[in-house]
């Protein structure tokens, strides 16, 4: 019963760690970006949440969709804006760009919010749980994570492989030049695509608010989590990147079981021998 | 009616200079082959027409309007598709899902659709849901034709289509490109394989470097103005 109830808690855990990482993998694999700041946009969803909640009283669900409406503008037109200037053949300037962008956010936050440490009140939800039978539980908040990981990732296989925008994606994703010429417009793909990152950024903030505490400055470790659920599952599988995310929260549970200090540490190494035994993660699927 | 012209056309690579003011036109419904030996500008001149490179915008003129300098995706939307060197499939998209993408940027009514390309070339039919690099070359310059078909150009480039395949698979791409100009569309088609440019051309255009060397009718040229046209002397 013990260790049943360490791997459903991993497991779960694991779905928060999918939706961290999913965005990350979104964006790296149509544009070859490597989004420094995204641990921290995450906290920023989260305050978002927390102050449409807070200062404007809105029920939960309303102040996480208007979040999410407001990340998908400003994920447009950071790409539109920002972004798309620093892509070319050189992989250096988006990375100090992406680098500068999350001190920036992080002091920024800190300016606005000071250091305190925040979370987001679910009510009587934050507490619930469902029994399993057997005297094993399910946090509600720890399974709605889970669900909404799966059905981010649904969706994006959706839109990936069945619709129009998403051929254009993948093509843009195997050739930029070549995309161009059947009328794909980058700019317009790689805009499009770093909002749609920023929505699951805001679902993944909403959650990581909710089930923990935050602060400003908490971005980038959790932006090593995201980056070992990727490498983990393998680039460019959405799939793969659940099933990263579960493997390393099912190595940090487990850890913490061993011993509290043992939690991050070993999701570290567990992400280090998937490295050494498959440096193309478990499940890659882009042919480069 | 003119359809495609250039007036002047320059191009340079830093200091080096790959086209020497090329004039050119291609009229509705006609078929250019423009042939030259590697190095002779006829891939700079296409990268010019598809906006892959940027050119002053009155040195291009299409069906009326500057378009040297607009995006590739804007110039696409007017009319113009390219079959590229290579074939440059979507490697991730299968067969169906590459000739699809085909028709993004420019979506008309015309005698091509989906099912169009597929009784033109059967094989890939039945090839619809493989990936496309599992395809023959042959099949693959298929695909890459039928891509550029789908969104019905106005005037179809196609850059070294015979480049790698064996003679009888040329045959069967040459009889495809008889029946995609039957149906209207202006073709320009660069070569470096002189037999086939003069075979399915009505006009034949000869660059060496840089330099329009030959223009004239098949008919009208001799195989030694063309030798001559083709690589100096």
């Amino acid at each position: 019963m013990f260790v049943l109830d360490t791997l459903i808690q991993g497991i779960l855990l694991g779905g928060l760690y999918a939706l961290f990482a999913t965005g990350l993998s979104l964006i790296f694999g149509i544009m070859r970006l490597v989004n420094l700041a995204h641990g921290d946009f995450m906290i920023v969803g989260a305050f978002a949440v927390l102050v449409l909640v807070e200062a404007l009283g809105l029920p939960i669900v309303f102040a996480a969709a208007l979040a999410g409406v407001a990340m998908f503008v400003l994920g447009y037109a950071l790409q539109r804006l920002l972004l798309n200037r620093t892509l070319g053949n050189d992989i250096l300037p988006p990375l100090l760009v992406t680098f500068g962008l999350s001190i920036i956010l992080q002091n920024g936050m800190l300016e606005t919010f000071s250091a305190d440490t925040r979370r987001l009140n679910l009510g009587p939800l934050s507490e619930a749980s469902i029994p399993l039978g057997g005297g094993l539980a399910a946090g509600v908040v720890p399974v709605l994570t889970f669900a909404s990981a799966v059905l981010v990732i649904l969706f994006l296989n959706w839109l990936f492989y069945r619709t129009e925008t998403g051929r254009a994606f993948r093509a843009t994703s195997d050739n930029p030049e070549i995309a161009q010429l059947m009328g794909i417009d980058n700019n317009r793909i790689f805009s499009l695509a770093m909002a749609l990152a920023l929505v699951v950024v805001a679902i993944a903030g909403l959650y990581l608010g909710a089930r923990a505490t935050f602060d400003p400055l908490i971005g980038p470790s959790r932006l090593i989590f995201a980056f070992e659920a990727v490498i983990i599952g393998g680039l460019g599988s959405f799939w793969g990147t659940l099933i990263g995310g579960i493997i390393l929260g099912l190595a940090q549970t487990i850890g913490a079981q061993v011993s509290p200090e043992w939690q991050t540490l070993s999701g570290h190494v567990v992400f280090l021998i998937v490295l050494v035994l498959r440096p193309r993660g478990l499940f890659p699927r882009s042919v480069d | 009616m003119t359809l495609l012209a250039t007036h002047d056309l320059t191009a340079f690579y830093g200091d080096f200079q790959a086209l020497y003011g090329i004039n050119a036109h291609v009229n509705e419904g006609e078929t250019v082959a423009i042939v030259g030996a590697n190095g002779a500008g006829k891939s700079t001149l296409l990268a010019a027409i598809t906006g892959r490179r940027k050119a002053p915008p009155q040195m291009i003129e299409f069906d009326g309007r500057h378009i040297g300098g607009m995006r590739p995706a804007e110039i696409m939307a007017l009319g113009i598709a390219l079959v590229p060197e290579g074939r440059q499939l979507f490697q991730s998209l299968s067969v169906e899902e590459n000739l699809l993408v085909g028709n993004y940027g420019r979506k008309v009514r015309g005698p091509w659709t989906l099912e169009r390309v597929y009784s033109l070339f059967p094989i890939l039919k039945e090839r619809r849901n493989q990936d496309s690099n599992s395809l023959s070359g042959g099949q693959q310059q298929m695909v890459a034709l039928g891509r550029a078909l789908m969104s019905n150009p106005r005037l179809l480039l196609c850059d070294e289509i015979s480049l790698g395949l064996a003679p009888a698979v040329i045959k069967d791409i040459y009889k495809a490109i008889a029946n995609i100009r039957a149906e209207g569309a202006s073709v320009v088609i660069v070569e470096q394989n002189i037999t086939q440019a003069l075979a399915v051309s009505d006009r034949i255009l000869c660059l060496l470097e840089g330099r329009v060397t030959l223009s004239g009718r098949p008919g009208e040229l001799t195989r030694d103005q063309i030798g001559m046209a083709y690589f100096g002397g």
